[in-house]
Formats: structure tokens, sequence, C-alpha cells
């Protein structure tokens, strides 16, 4: 057939010598790429090519997902590729006042399609900055709960040039010994390494978890994974721009719980403690606010479930017994009155009924309230930083 | 066929190529098809069943020789030495039920081996005596075929496939109410069902070669075309396998074109294709795209990854069959590139076309032209090509989406044969006009692959209803 003559009827027949000089050829393009490649460590170069923001829209969360057959969507360390995916990424409108919204799982909006999420609701509700320009809010958020990984990705972030930010935290966030543990962290060292140095974090910059690839492991061989990934990314953009779907969403799913064992322990105490600004990363809180810099920050406590079921006297919910809650409140209070960070508290702002599978993911009503209340706070920012510019 | 089938096939491959006596060629290739049968076959829900429809499979393959074997031939000692080694291969196989789950070769434990010898012993008899008194007579030849294509009925169609299985779940003591079409997934059925009509049909009109028992088994049941094809023809397949002890063992140019079309079928299937699947239409994203630029891109996602799947599959079958010294018929031949829907149909799925075409198509028009008063040669041509192509799309299921995709497809072609018949003339008048005419094949090309993607909607989506949705929204109707 005429398709595979090149390969069935060759102008000179094939013999082994000839098949031997091939596959000696090939092997040593093979190796020399890989050396190349470990040397150059092209990935992050890589990561900044990508189809979203041209060919496909961005999408509006970060990628993060387990289920690619179902989601569209994949969880990934390729922070550059990550950004590049976002429509944080794309160029923006002349009339744009850039909002960036940093948090968990609950920010990035758990069982929340795009549009129901907490920047989901903001955008719909039309905002105008003081200038007259239009509020546009992104969802930075990710699925994580360390205040490392929000700092990392604000580092991120404010390449894209944010007027305001915004930053929703819960003491899931904070235990010091948590920050180092997302792989998304560890599979980054040198971006988290910089921020530690850079603003003395009490985190261990030789901390054992840290990925440090061989030089092997650096080749295109090491980093099949990590290409693949990539790839895997770039070619989710099209059921992505084709159906705006980028989370699986069960028909059901186990509400959180609201009756507890009497059990007051939180991480590793078995009981109340005295809770101090050292033992929480408040010192990562404040890393934040130095790196935004000249752009306004508003630190948010994000609102919470809060049980009237069995042993609530004891504990609030599933993640937090009364007592490390309450000093963690305090605490962040003092700490935001004395540093004066523009901060809201909203720790009991929604209705119980309006968190789903966990203590912290609200419905799309629950993401509507907290837009509701936190807009006046967001406009009241921008405007106080206007004047005061 | 995955990676691990492969890889393991390669190994077999190398040890035939570089170790195994010219002379044992032929046995060795019947004894890895007959192996793979069970090797390749899914591991199924009913208790035995995915060791008995493999054996049914070679049973299938031996009665058929046995059935068109000319009448007044007797089996040679070859033959009886194949039945022989059948008989070993089977036994060997079920006895393999002794060993561990990680050694045996079939999907799940076999059933006791004097269970298999007494149900093959009673098969052979019952064969051996009907095939005795009938064979070669067309009308028993006839019966058989109706039975093969009744047997591929069952399977095809889903309520008769739930009974069938139902049945099944019944007799072995398990729960009924469980029976699912996919506990009858029998590997490959549908081609050696189209190779042993080839069998039977060409007994019947004589043009049968006399083949041995060993070259019958080893052409129903070649593994590197069990799963996906392309469906050869005997006569063709067998002049190759008996050249197969006179070849090269390792020659350099057989070896280099089999490896170049294993590696390409590995980047199409499994390298891009299996990639493609997110990108392409199905019947979860067919509810979730929300636009008609959307759907056409999934459904262009489908085509290309149904082309780069199924004819990855063909050069991984063509490449191992080169490696074991046959060249398989090709079954693509750029089809997307292709500037009518005839000229498609003559470089997609060839094999299949092929056989059609010989068992259906031709047939069916010389009856109808036979027929007094003789219809319109354009009725004749209709008639011909919807029935050709609901064959072709019922071969893929028993499903009103696949008629539907047939009919389209029938529809397309007595379009275009009605469409170049007048306009025959002109077209050839455009020689002397080039840019007229490549602008003309440009559009005759743009028109195919549209026509061609549109059909792709009914054999994507099983639902006839959830496919007729999505043409209409395809066009901006229905949201």
């Amino acid at each position: 057939m005429e398709a595979w003559r090149w390969l069935s009827k060759p102008a000179q027949p094939y013999r082994w010598p000839f098949v031997g000089r091939v596959i000696v050829k090939a092997g040593v393009l093979f190796v020399i790429l890989n050396v190349l490649f470990a040397l150059a460590d092209p990935l992050p170069l890589l990561g900044r090519v990508s189809l979203y923001n041209g060919l496909f829209p961005g999408r509006e969360r970060l990628p993060y997902g387990e289920n690619p057959a179902q989601s569209y969507n994949l969880s990934l360390d390729n922070l550059e590729a990550m950004f590049a995916s976002h429509e944080v990424a794309a160029a923006p409108g002349a009339d744009e006042f850039r909002v960036l919204l940093l948090g968990d799982s609950a920010t990035w909006g758990f069982l929340l399609e795009p549009e129901n999420t907490l920047a989901g609701r903001l955008n719909a509700a039309g905002l105008t900055s003081p200038d007259g320009r239009s509020v546009r809010f992104f969802n930075l958020g990710y699925p994580i709960m360390a205040l490392t990984k929000d700092l990392v990705l604000l580092d991120y972030g404010l390449r894209y040039q944010p007027d305001l930010i915004v930053w929703l935290v819960t003491l899931e966030s904070f235990p010091r010994e948590k920050q180092l543990y997302p792989p998304l962290l560890q599979d980054n060292p040198d971006a988290v390494r910089g921020l530690i140095e850079r603003f003395s974090l009490g985190l261990d910059v030789q901390d054992s978890r840290f990925v440090e690839p061989d030089f092997w492991g650096r080749t295109i061989v090491g980093q099949r994974r990590a290409l693949f990934d990539l790839l895997r990314l770039q070619l989710y953009a099209v059921p992505w721009a084709v159906t705006g779907i980028d989370q699986f969403y069960p028909e059901s799913y186990e509400l959180r719980r609201s009756d507890f064992d009497a059990d007051v322990s939180w991480q590793d105490y078995a009981g109340p403690v005295e809770l101090t600004v050292d033992e929480l990363a408040f010192d990562v809180l404040e890393a934040g606010f130095a790196l935004a810099g000249e752009t306004p920050l508003l630190l948010v406590n994000e609102p919470m479930f809060v049980s009237t079921g069995r042993n609530s006297d004891l504990r609030y919910n599933f993640f937090y017994p009364r007592w490390a809650y309450d000093a963690y409140r305090d605490l962040l209070n003092a700490e935001a009155a004395a540093q004066g960070w523009p901060f809201v508290d909203l720790w009991d702002a929604l209705p119980a009924e309006e968190f789903t599978d966990s203590p912290v993911h609200y419905t799309p009503e629950g993401a509507q309230m907290l837009a509701d209340l936190l807009a006046p706070e967001i406009t009241r920012l921008a405007e106080g930083w206007g004047n005061a510019g | 066929m995955t990676l691990t089938h492969l890889v393991a096939a390669l190994i077999v491959a190398a040890l035939y190529i570089w170790l195994l006596p010219a002379r044992w060629r032929g046995w060795a290739l019947m004894a890895v098809s007959i192996v793979a049968v069970y090797w390749l076959s899914p591991a199924l829900t009913i208790r035995y069943l995915d060791f008995a429809l493999p054996t049914a499979t070679v049973v299938l393959a031996a009665a058929i020789w046995w059935f068109t074997l000319p009448p007044h031939s007797t089996p040679t000692r070859e033959d009886r030495a194949a039945l022989g080694v059948l008989a070993v291969l089977i036994l060997g196989l079920a006895a393999t039920r002794y060993l561990t789950p990680e050694l045996r070769p079939t999907p799940s434990r076999a059933p006791e081996v004097p269970a298999v010898a007494l149900a093959l012993a009673i098969a052979g008899a019952v064969i051996g005596l009907v095939g005795y008194r009938l064979r070669g007579r067309g009308r028993f030849l006839t019966v058989a075929i109706a039975l093969i294509v009744g047997l591929f009925a069952v399977l095809k169609t889903e309520p008769l496939a739930i009974a069938a299985a139902g049945g099944l779940r019944a007799l072995s003591g398990q729960q009924v109410d469980l029976a699912r079409p996919g506990d009858l997934s029998w590997l490959g059925f549908s081609y050696v069902a189209f190779r042993l009509i080839h069998l039977l049909r060409d007994r019947q009109t004589g043009r049968l070669p006399v083949l041995s028992l060993r070259e019958a088994l080893t052409y129903v049941t070649f593994f590197p075309a069990l799963t996906a094809g392309p469906i050869d023809r005997a006569e063709r397949f067998v002049k190759d396998l008996r050249a197969v002890p006179t070849l090269t063992g390792p020659d350099a140019a057989r070896i280099v074109e089999a490896a170049g079309r294993i590696l390409i079928g590995i980047l199409k299937k499994f390298v891009i294709a299996d990639n493609l699947v997110l990108l392409a239409l199905g019947p979860a994203n067919a509810e979730q795209f929300t636009s008609a630029g959307g759907g056409w891109l999934l459904l262009y996602g489908y085509g290309l990854r149904l082309f780069l799947d199924f004819s990855g599959y063909t050069d991984i079958a063509i490449g191992l069959g080169l490696l074991f010294g046959l060249r398989l018929p090709e079954n693509f031949d750029r089809p997307y590139t292709r500037q009518n829907i005839t000229a498609f149909w003559q470089s997609w799925h060839i094999s299949l076309s092929n056989w059609v075409r010989f068992y259906v198509f031709s047939p069916f028009s010389r009856a109808l032209l036979n027929r007094e008063p003789r219809p319109s040669p354009q009725f004749v041509v209709f008639a011909a090509q919807m029935v050709t192509m609901l064959i072709i799309g019922l071969w893929h299921g028993v499903t009103w989406a696949f008629v539907a995709w047939g009919a389209w497809h029938g529809l397309g072609l007595f379009a275009h044969k009605w469409w170049s018949d007048r306009t025959r003339r002109w077209y050839l008048s455009l020689k002397d006009r080039p840019r007229l005419k490549a602008a003309w094949t440009v559009a005759g090309w743009a028109l195919t692959l549209q026509f061609v993607m549109l059909g792709w909607v009914w054999f994507a989506l099983p639902q006839v209803d959830q496919a007729a949705r999505v043409f209409l929204k395809l066009f901006g109707i229905g949201w």
C-alpha cells in the first residue's frame, strides 16, 4: 500500500549492519537528549507554554483533581503550568481591578461549579472599584490546608499585577508541622526555600521531605511523569473549554458530621494547652503581608460549621475542639490588631445548613452569603487604600 | 490486547525467529494462536465461561474445517495430528487450574480436566458424526452459516444477550437477575464469525482451497488479528502460511518493517488514542457540552481517536503478523483524506468492506438483477448499498444507533453514485481547468470528512435518542 511504501519498500533494502547503526545512533541521540534535558531543567519553561488563555479559555481555578475521566482535571506540581492554565494569566483588561482570592478547598470550591464558588459569586456581584474599574476576582484557592502553600501561590500570583488580595484562612492551615507536608510544596523546593530564607520563616530549608531529584531523576526518563502531566493539562483544555467542568460533582455525598465523641484532641495535643503564636505559623501570615507590599491584603477568618449536636460543647466540628479554635481566634484577632492587618472574622457567618461534606465546604447559597458579607469589606479596603495612596 | 500482551507476543516472536527450527513454525503458529485465544480472553462473571468461550472458538473452527472438507476427502495424518495437538492443548490449558493464578494462561480457574475431556469427547462425536453425514452439502452449509449468524445476533442484541446470559447463569447456579450483555464478552467473535462464514460460503461456491486442520485453525484464530482484525481471506492467508517454513528467520527487511509497524501502532493506539478519550464524544460529555462548536470539537476528537485506535491496532497486528512471517491485509489507507464517500469506504476498515462487498453487496445485487420483472438499476444500487451498510452497522451491534449509522452511509453512498453518474462528464472536463479541479477536490474532501464525522454521532452514542439530540444540537437546534 502506498502509505507504507517508505517502510515496506525502502530505496535500499534494510540489512542488519544498517539496523545496527540506526539503533546505535538512536541510542546515542536518546542519551544526549536526556543529558541536555537534565542539565537545562526546562520543565518550568515548558510549563509556561500553554493552550489556555489562547486557543482555549483559562481555567477559573487552579488545576486539581484525582479522577480526570470525570473531572477533566488533574493535580500536578508544575506551578508555572498551573498558573499558565489559569485565567489570571490572561492579559488584564484595561478597566480591570484584579482581586486574587487565596485559600483552601473552601475557596477553591469543593462540590461547587466555578460560577458558584466565592470568586464566582463575587464576580456575579459586578463590583466597581473606587476609580471606576470593574472588579474581577480570581480564584487562587487550592485544596490544601497550609499557609505556606498560600504564600507560594501568592508569590506566583503577584506576577499578575493584582490590585487587591483576599486571603481566607482557618486554623487547620496554621500548625507549623503541617506547613511543608503538601506534595505541591515538597516538589517545588526552590520556590519554598526562597520564601523561607527571604522572610526567615520558622521552617527548615533542609526539610527531608523536599524532593531533590538526582541527575537521572532530572532526565526525560526521570521526569516522564511531570512531562506527561504537562501534556495532559493541555489536552484537558478541550473538555474544559467544551463543558466548563473542572470537578466531579457526585449526586450525593456524606454530610459533615455534627455529633462527636467526647474528644478534645487537636493535632498532637491530647487536650487543652495554651497555644502560642510560635506554635502556629503566624510568621507565614506576616510574610504574606510583607510579600503583598503595597497591594492591599484583606485577611479573612473563613466561616466554619458550628455544630449543635452531641458533644458540641466540646467541639465546634470535626476539625476543631472548642479550646483550640477559641485560642486560635484570640491569637488571630490580637495579631491582626497588633500588626494593623485589614481583617474580618467570619468564623460563624454561615448557618449550619450551608455546609456540605466538611466543616469548611459550603453550598452555593453559602458562597453567596459569604460574597455578600465580603463585598463591602473589599470595597471599603479598596477605597481606603485608594485614599491613602 | 494490552501492552503486557504485546510484550509477551514480542518475546514469543523472538523465540520463533531465532530459536525455532523452520519446520516447526506452522505448528508453533497454531499452538500459540490457540493458547492466545484463552490468554487474551477477558475474565467473565459466569463460572467457567471464560474457558468455555475460547474453547468454543477453537472447536467451532475445527468443526467448520470438518464441515467444509470436500465430501470425498478424508483427514490426513497431519489433520489427525493437529486434532491431537488441539485436544492436548485444551486439556493442558484446563490442567493449569492447579497452578497459582499468576501462572495460569486462562483468565480464571478452568473447569476440572475430566469434565473438559468429556465435553470435548461429546462435542467431537457430535461434530464428527454430523460432518461425516452432511459435510460439503449446500443446504447443510447454509444451516451452518445461519447458526453462526444466529449466534452472532444473540451476542450483539442486548435483550437476547441478557436472556442468554441469564440462561447460562441459571445453568451454573448463579444469580440470574445479575445477567448483563457483558457476561458474554466473546473475544474476537465478530471477526471469527466472518472468517467462518467466509470458509462456509466459499466451500458452497467451490472457491475454497483445501485446507489442513492446522491451517484452518491458524487462519481462524491467528492471534495478532483475533481481537480487531483484519479479516483476511483464507486462500491468501494460507499462501503465506505455507511459505513460513521457507522464510529466513532473522530477515532484516521483514523485522524492520514489522518493528516499524508495531512502534507506529503503539504510538497511535497507546500514546495518542488512549489519551484522546476525554476529547472524544461519548455518552457522558454528550450531555455536557455547552455550545455547538464544542460539540463539533468533541465529534472530530472522536473521529480522530477512533481512527488512531483502530488503525493503531491494525498496525500492531500487521507488524506482529510480519514477525511471524505472515502479511495480513491492510485495513486503512488514509481514509480521512478521501474526496468522496465511496473512496472513504474503500480505505476504512478495508477488510470488512471487502468482505461485505463480496458476500452481501455482490450476491444481493445479482439476486435483484435476476428478478422478474427486473427492478431499475437505481433501485438495485440503492437497495444493495443500504443492505450492505446496514449489515456493516449491525455487525458492530444490533442497536437503532448502528442502524442509523448504516443507513446514513448507505444513503451517502447512493447519493454519491447518483451524483457522480450525472457529473462524470463535467468532472472529466475539469482536467483542462486545474484550479477549478483543485477547488472541487478540496470541497469534495471537506464534504466527505464532514459527512463521515456526522455519521460518527450515531456510532459514538449507543442511545439513538441521545444521538439524535446531539445531531440536532450540532446545528444549533434543541439548545
